[in-house]
């Protein structure tokens, strides 16, 4: 029920409305493209295929906001730790020394 | 079915049935090859039977495997093959341009390698049998003196390495019988690896340690198989486990394993640490072995276990192949 | 292999696993529950368990739709198939499945005509190219697989192929997810919500999730950056003693689902009004029949079917595994009677299954001490 592999649409097929040609890293198979009628990909749109079905479109833009969601893990905390070492509160404000952590 | 694919099954019929009847005598592990002596030399002798369908497929036929195959079984059991026998088993029926065909691909392919084909036996079946044709061919070779294989020589540390990219067979042959739909730029690998193996040894023989070819089953049954024979572990490095695009592709597309699908064309040879350069510089000047690489070694936890190691320090795994790889869905 | 290799990268992948060490609370342990088979499978092919902390659990759920499947079911459609005319097509996953005089692939060899195929539209392929046969597609699948047979079922119609039929195994995730946490025994955390079932019938079913139980549910994708990310996600949400439901597998799943896909299921099946899950029992309204509009096509009305029902026997103990309140090797069976050779129960059988997932990628690395490096 779960696999489901990235696949570019290359070309649809001529006389049949619900078909296209789908490669994955250099394998082509006609993949029905019937479960997105309601916004039918063209060539060169991604989709996602599960036993020879398009069940959705990739978003492009989806998809790189998640990598730079996943580059950014980590930066905020170390952001914050790093102002911490100057002796700042979260606040922005100087915290007195002695309390202070290093 | 599960019997025949190369794994599990396959192993234990030779093991639990085969030779105890047949192989009593055996006096070394079973390899790819065996050795007898006779008047004070030395033959290696090997068989194999081809049962690919279908019988034409990009890269190759089964004509042209039967020859490669049986040479290969030869070489990485550290012979040269000189001759060989063959026997058809030919379905009723069977249109003569076909079986021609397979002929002359059997008779390049000898050419191809300097071996000679000295006898055979032909037999027909009813229609509905023998999938067209069954070939099976016997192989006698000279070993080679400078080379020792053998699994117990084979220590941690040792390197694992593997003549070039896996699974072009196995999926060639998948989608050629046409029932996946699935198209490709993907041809089998099949060819002669006795030059590659001639060159490795050139350089590295004192350290060869271990060689095979992984057909059916892949390169994860042949390396179980070592691991079992020698009671150590083989660790590799997927990321070093050179495959095409497209085998990579479709494995993806159909949830296979690339290290269980077969190949006609490559060997695995484990190779002492020191050697391992040599070995592999040799390859690497060799047609058609510019991918060689080293794709593991040898250690001694998990003891008869092969395992798969990424980058960021995740594992798994990978055990004999059981029946046929089969697509799946979820 | 884009929109796969990036959410791959060895790199972000251990930052991940450093901001989930960072996330944990050391002080606590966490069960978190993979609902659905093809994460449980993604989760031991990739290792990840090797880059998370050990105060963090992953107990696998019982969205694995052959291991749920009840050996009646397979016998019945065999038994079908046994009809002479009859072509079993089914996916490979289907294949070694036993049932109680064998796998579909031990009938092959005893005479029974049983393909392979890769999608229900192949099926329908092999019934235009034999007109004199009868193919009749053995379905399996969740949400995710269920709106291709409806597609499929609809062309058929269409074109008006008669000599096709579906023999409908198809079960809803939700009663599943329901049975986990009805179940006396269990205790969890949180949820890695199903990635691929998302994308048909979208977020809001895991609502009552959050809201009733007070369990986050993450929806995830497959790759180890998507359950990592969601793990992250889940343990914010723990952090902070929040409970929602969160989409990180944005790029594919939409928030209500896919409209044609739940409209083309509609049209061809309705609820069946209980079916019985193995290893879980009789669950009500969790699984599709096909509509008298299309009986043509249905193999339970074409056809006789026996009804056969099988138990397990008594020692396997598949239903606990299930549910997650037993691990694979606490079950008294496993390594031993129950291999991927000779599986006893449905956990074993299907590649995805918790007992095979964990024999064949798991069960001996145990004897491994040091850390795995790199080795070239």
């Amino acid at each position: 029920m779960c696999l489901a592999i990235p696949g570019k649409i290359i070309e649809l097929v001529p006389n049949q409305a619900h078909l296209g040609t789908v490669e994955v890293a250099g394998v082509r198979r006609k993949v029905d493209l019937g479960l997105l009628v309601d916004d039918m990909p063209v060539p060169g749109d991604w989709v996602l295929i599960h036993v020879g079905f398009a069940m959705t479109k990739i978003s492009e833009r989806d998809a790189a906001e998640q990598m730079h969601l996943l580059q950014m893990l980590g930066e905020t905390e170390q952001a914050i730790e790093e102002v911490r070492g100057y002796g700042l509160d979260d606040s922005g404000s100087f915290r007195s020394m002695s309390s202070g952590t290093s | 079915m599960a019997h025949g694919a190369g794994g599990k099954a396959s192993r234990r019929l030779v093991e639990g049935l085969f030779a105890p009847l047949l192989f009593a005598n055996a006096t070394a592990p079973l390899g790819d090859a065996a050795r007898i002596s006779t008047d004070g030399s030395s033959i290696a002798i090997t068989t194999d039977s081809f049962v690919v369908k279908p019988l034409k497929f990009p890269g190759g036929s089964i004509g042209e495997l039967a020859v490669n195959g049986t040479l290969n079984d030869l070489a990485v059991s550290g012979a040269r093959g000189q001759a060989m026998v063959v026997t058809f088993v030919l379905e009723e029926g069977l249109p003569t341009p076909v079986l021609e065909a397979e002929v002359r691909a059997m008779a390049a392919a000898l050419r191809r390698a300097g071996v000679v084909m000295v006898g055979g036996d032909t037999k027909v079946v009813e229609r509905g049998k023998a999938d067209g044709m069954y070939i099976t061919t016997t192989g006698i070779g000279r070993p080679m003196p400078q080379v020792r294989i053998d699994a117990q020589s084979v220590q941690p540390g040792d390197k694992v390495l593997l003549s070039g990219p896996i699974g072009d067979h196995g999926i060639t042959i998948l989608l050629a019988r046409g029932e996946l739909d699935l198209e490709a730029d993907l041809s089998s690998d099949t060819r002669c690896v006795l030059p590659l193996v001639e060159a490795m040894v050139e350089e590295a023989a004192p350290g060869i340690r271990w060689m095979r070819d992984p057909t059916r089953g892949g390169v994860a049954t042949s390396l179980n198989e070592l691991a079992r024979d020698c009671g150590l572990s083989i660790v590799l490095s997927e990321e070093e486990i050179p495959m095409r695009n497209e085998v990579r592709g479709a494995c993806e597309l159909l949830g296979l394993d690339p290290l269980h699908i077969a190949n006609e064309g490559q060997f695995l040879a484990v190779v002492a640490p020191e050697y391992a350069d040599a070995a592999l510089n040799a390859l690497h000047k060799t047609d058609g072995c510019e991918d060689a690489v080293v794709i593991g070694e040898v250690r001694a936890e998990p003891a008869c276990a092969v395992l798969v190691t990424t980058r960021y320090g995740g594992s798994r795994i990978v055990d004999m192949l059981v029946g046929d790889p089969l697509p799946r869905i979820c | 292999m884009r929109y796969v290799d990036e959410f791959r990268d060895p790199e972000l992948i251990t930052k991940a696993s450093e901001e989930i060490y960072r996330l944990a609370d050391t002080g606590r342990h966490y069960r978190i529950m993979e609902v659905c088979g093809g994460h449980t499978h993604a989760i031991y092919r990739f290792g990840l368990k090797d880059v998370l902390p050990a105060n963090i659990e992953l107990i696998h759920g019982p969205g694995c739709p052959v291991c749920v499947l009840p050996m009646g079911r397979i016998d019945d459609g065999l038994a079908v198939a046994k009809n002479a005319d009859v072509i079993f097509a089914a996916f490979g996953d289907m294949m070694r499945v036993p049932g109680t005089h064998g796998s579909p692939f031990e009938h092959k060899a005893r005479g029974t005509d049983v393909r392979i195929v890769y999608s229900p539209a192949d099926a329908l392929q092999l019934a235009r190219k034999n007109p004199d046969r009868h193919v009749m597609f053995f379905a399996i699948g969740f949400e995710t697989t269920a709106p291709s047979t409806a597609l499929t079922l609809m062309r058929a119609k269409m074109e008006g192929i008669r000599n096709f039929s579906i023999f409908c195994n198809h079960v809803t995730i939700v009663p599943a997810i329901r049975a986990i946490l009805d179940s006396p025994d269990m205790r969890l955390d949180a949820f890695i919500g199903p990635g691929h079932v998302s994308t048909v019938i979208g977020c809001r079913p895991y609502e009552w999730i959050a809201r009733n139980e007070g369990k986050p549910v993450v929806t995830s994708g497959f790759e180890p950056l998507d359950l990592l990310q969601s793990i992250v996600m889940l343990l914010r949400q723990l952090k902070a003693g929040e409970a929602r439901v969160e989409n990180q597998y944005k790029r594919v799943v939409p928030w209500e689902g896919n409209r044609a896909a739940l409209k083309a299921m509609a049209e061809v099946f309705q609820l069946r009004p209980y079916f019985e899950w193995r290893g879980l029992g009789f669950i009500s309204q969790s699984a599709l029949k096909i509509r008298d509009e299309y009986a043509e096509w249905d193999a339970e009305q074409r056809f006789p079917i026996p009804g056969t029902r099988v138990t397990d026997p008594k020692a396997a103990q598949c239903g606990e595994v299930l549910k997650g309140v037993l691990k694979p090797a606490q079950c008294k069976l496993f390594g031993n009677e129950c291999t991927p050779e000779h599986p006893i129960g449905a956990l074993m059988v299907s590649s995805e299954g918790s007992c095979a997932a964990y024999y064949n990628y798991e069960h001996r690395k145990a004897a491994l001490v040091t850390s795995i490096s790199s080795v070239a």
